[in-house]
């Protein structure tokens, strides 16, 4: 058991399933950072990509159209994501609490609607993996790297991208601005509330798309609470990334292996209790966070309103 | 500015005020905290609007909404707090909120070169690579007037600029605004240091009380009648110090170090000795350890070396309820954190150190008659301008604060006594009497630890005066030879001249 532990085939079928699993962490993950670069916590990630995901898979059941089941996700996202705003922009409210509310809100509002709508777990057929001429037939590495869906490509390219956006163009100078020093960014004329608007609302788009790739291209199932608690690993995650598109990416690949890997270890019947498996990548997550929390440093402005005031 | 009148909630804080700049001039605004200067300036500059009047820029009335309309109009602010953001480096602090000449993309290295050329026009020097969080603070105050002249301003705005600087940083400074000045560029100057008005500006408005009290062209302006204005009757801007018998030393440090907040050596090796009857000034800038220093007498930090004495007692590590018995006193530099509860009264401030023991309580009960005659009697005796003993200590102003705080402590009758930037953000005639309480203490053969950023107030207080940089004594000077400038240069690290 334990030669075939360490077979080729297993150490492919690991790491094959470590890059698909990272995706919905990578968007979440991605989607988040941006809001807290811009001094917003959001901890109604899960909330929103339960919500992302019911809507991608409910159309898709309905129309048999992905693209459009992708496209009303991500709108989902964007709307949750504004009401998000809403509250700790404009309202000012307490960010924590109106996370756990979103959270609860998109918990309780998915399964009413699967109860209502689906009634039963069925299935669609997601998006499928795209064959890359050559890439795809190099030994080893192309079933590893080369045999996903559109949707898992998409999430690696987000790395770049968000670190593009942040690092190098003027909107993301007024993000790192706004999560830093939002006085300053408004002294100079710069609308916070509109960065953060724009945070949020983008963070949600991408949340709600984390929640679409495993209801139509992962797992291609719809059923009660489906992501268990990703969206709050996502935010651990944003910390453990220190805040950065880079730590993301690795935070959520580090995470999706451990998960693959418990996975094999189910399935190739090593015997340890299964709960204890399960646990393995959330303990990984508190023992990693608990050795490079005091390491990096948050965006000061991380969690407060932000009101023009005296002096 | 025409008849701007602005309220807050309870306070009118600009009333009727006319106020006007004229093309390269150094115009100071002097007065009190809470004379309404900075919300003035506020208005100027957008952050907020005014509930009358009208603002005239090159005699056409101008709506200024926000800071980008005030950007536009060509007005620069540096507050006094600066609005950095220390994480960016120098170029992206500069270039945040504007357009860039490649759209979306950021253009860091056109504007890296335009700082270069208005460092050299201007005399500004500062890398604009550097990360701002690098910087040191006259440095960072360069970057805020590099991007208000990035930006263009013809009028700027300085909100007590010089309250963070050293003296060599502040001739720097002025020489800076100097030179703005001869290129055309206006400036307001906002202070309540009056040698300072005197020094920099062309003319000087005083306001008090949200009014404008007088406008003056400076060449007229004595100090004597400056402050006058400001506070509205005489004051004294020097307090007497009579000679005191120097009695035992009662407070003493041996090779003291201790870590900071964030893990490395904050104080390396400091050794002094206060005798009854002295004040001992530290001078510095600050962040250089005065703060760990207090904390460590006080007994709110743990030294990792070295040994605190007070009246031939080693205290080291003793508690600070401990201490306090042993008749220390604490005045904290963050009196609003370290020094009061802000939402109990004035009268439960005032008990805070002895509301356990006899007279204020008896066993597990309080009396409240005893406090509430004590209160009276130090409110009195302290001249604290309270509606009642009652009333909610947030309600007052800073130099009251700092008069309770000043009145719990002094009325314990300290041996040693520890002050903290006693009189920072507090106003004119509140410090004079801070100063004045100090020296009646010291003749009463209290042994004073003084520790401030403000060179007049070490000065006029201290009988000798020890300057701290990074952690360690650079030298301790009688205070009948100390000239602000060896003390300066001192502050900055050179070694005893």
């Amino acid at each position: 058991m334990i030669a075939q532990l360490f077979s080729l085939t297993t150490l492919i079928g690991v790491l094959t399933a470590g890059i698909r699993l990272a995706t919905p962490y990578l968007y979440a993950t991605i989607g988040e950072t941006l809001g807290q670069r811009s001094g917003l916590v959001n901890l109604g990630v899960d909330g929103i990509m339960l919500m992302g995901a019911y809507a991608a898979f409910f159309v898709t059941f309905k129309t048999g159209n992905l693209v459009l089941g992708l496209l009303v996700a991500t709108m989902v996202g964007g709307l949750l994501g504004l009401v998000m705003a809403f509250f700790s922009v404009t309202l000012r409210a307490e960010q924590g609490i109106t996370g756990i509310g979103v959270y609860l809100f998109g918990l309780g509002m998915s399964n009413l609607l699967f109860r209502k709508t689906l009634g039963t777990v069925e299935t669609v057929s997601g998006f499928p993996p795209i064959h890359i001429p050559f890439l795809s037939d190099i030994p080893v590495l192309g079933p590893i790297f080369f045999s996903h869906n559109i949707l898992v490509y998409g999430a690696f390219a987000l790395v770049p991208v968000s670190w593009f956006l942040l690092n190098k163009t003027t909107l993301g100078l007024k993000i790192r601005a706004v999560g830093d020093n939002p006085k300053a960014a408004d002294s100079l004329g710069v609308s916070v509330a509109g960065v953060r608007y724009f945070t949020e609302i983008v963070g949600g788009m991408l949340e709600g798309i984390a929640g679409a790739s495993l209801s139509i291209a992962l797992l291609n199932v719809f059923q009660e609470n489906l992501t268990s608690g990703m969206g709050f690993i996502a935010v651990a995650l944003v910390y453990f990334g220190g805040w950065r598109s880079v730590g993301a990416l690795a935070g959520a690949i580090l995470f999706s292996m451990v998960n693959a890997l418990q996975l094999w270890l189910q399935v190739i019947g090593i015997r340890i209790p299964p709960d204890f498996a399960i646990m393995m990548p959330y303990v990984l997550t508190i023992v990693v966070l608990a050795f490079t929390a005091q390491r990096v440093r948050a965006p000061a402005a991380l969690s407060k309103p932000f009101e023009r005031g005296e002096g | 500015m025409r008849g701007i009148v602005k309220r807050f909630p309870g306070v009118l804080a600009n009333d009727r005020i006319d106020f006007d700049v004229r093309a390269g001039e150094i115009h100071a605004l002097l007065g009190e905290n809470g004379a309404g200067k900075t919300t003035l300036m506020n208005i100027l500059y957008g952050l907020y609007r005014p509930d009358q009047g009208q603002i005239l820029l090159n005699g056409r009335a101008v709506a200024i909404h926000s800071p980008a309309d005030a950007i536009r109009l060509g007005i620069g602010m540096i507050h006094q707090h600066f609005m950095l953001v220390p994480t960016l480096s120098v170029a992206e602090n500069v270039a945040l909120g504007l357009p860039s000449s490649r759209g979306f993309l950021l253009d860091l290295d056109v504007v890296t070169r335009r700082i270069r050329e208005l460092s050299n026009v201007y005399g500004l020097r500062v890398d604009p690579t550097a990360m701002v969080w690098q910087l040191a603070v006259g440095e960072q105050q360069r970057v805020e007037i590099l991007k208000a002249l990035y930006r263009g301003a013809d009028l700027l705005i300085l909100d007590e600029p010089t309250a963070v600087l050293t003296p060599q940083e502040v001739r720097e400074l002025f020489a800076t605004l100097r030179r703005m000045a001869g290129e055309g560029h206006s400036l307001i100057f906002i202070s309540h240091k009056l040698h300072e008005v005197l020094s920099i500006s062309d003319r000087v408005t005083v306001l008090r009380d949200g009014r404008v009290v007088k406008t003056l062209p400076t060449s007229e302006a004595t100090r004597e009648e400056l402050a006058r204005l400001m506070v509205g009757r005489e004051v004294l801007l020097r307090v007497e110090r009579s000679p005191v018998e120097l009695g035992d030393v009662r407070l003493s440090l041996k090779d003291l170090w201790a870590h900071g907040d964030k893990g490395v050596p904050a104080l390396r090796g400091v050794t002094l000795a206060v005798r009854a009857g002295e004040i001992l000034g530290i001078a510095g800038v600050s962040g250089n350890g005065q703060r760990e220093l207090a904390e460590v007498i006080a007994g709110l930090r743990t030294p990792s070396q070295g040994q605190v004495e007070i009246d031939g007692m080693d205290t080291t590590g003793w508690s600070p309820e401990r201490l306090l018995k042993h008749g220390l006193a604490y005045i904290p530099e963050e009196r609003m954190r370290d020094g009061v509860v802000r939402d109990f009264s004035v009268e439960e401030n005032l008990i805070l150190k002895d509301h356990v023991d006899r007279p204020f309580a008896s066993g597990i009960f309080m009396n409240f008659g005893t406090i509430a005659s004590y209160a009276d009697r130090l409110i009195e005796n302290f001249d604290i301008r309270t509606p009642s003993r009652d009333a909610p200590l947030k309600n007052l102003s800073g130099g009251n604060i700092q008069k309770i705080v000043l009145a719990r402590e002094l009325s314990r009758e300290p041996r040693v006594l520890v002050a903290a930037q006693p009189t920072r953000g507090v106003d004119i005639s509140a410090t004079e009497y801070i100063h004045q309480r100090l020296i009646a203490q010291r003749a009463k053969g209290t042994a004073t630890l003084l520790i401030s950023e403000d060179l007049d107030e070490i000065l006029n207080l201290s009988d000798r005066i020890a300057v701290m940089y990074e952690g360690q004594i650079v030298g301790v000077v009688d205070q009948r030879e100390a000239t602000v400038e060896q003390l300066g240069l001192m502050m900055a690290g050179a070694h005893k001249v």
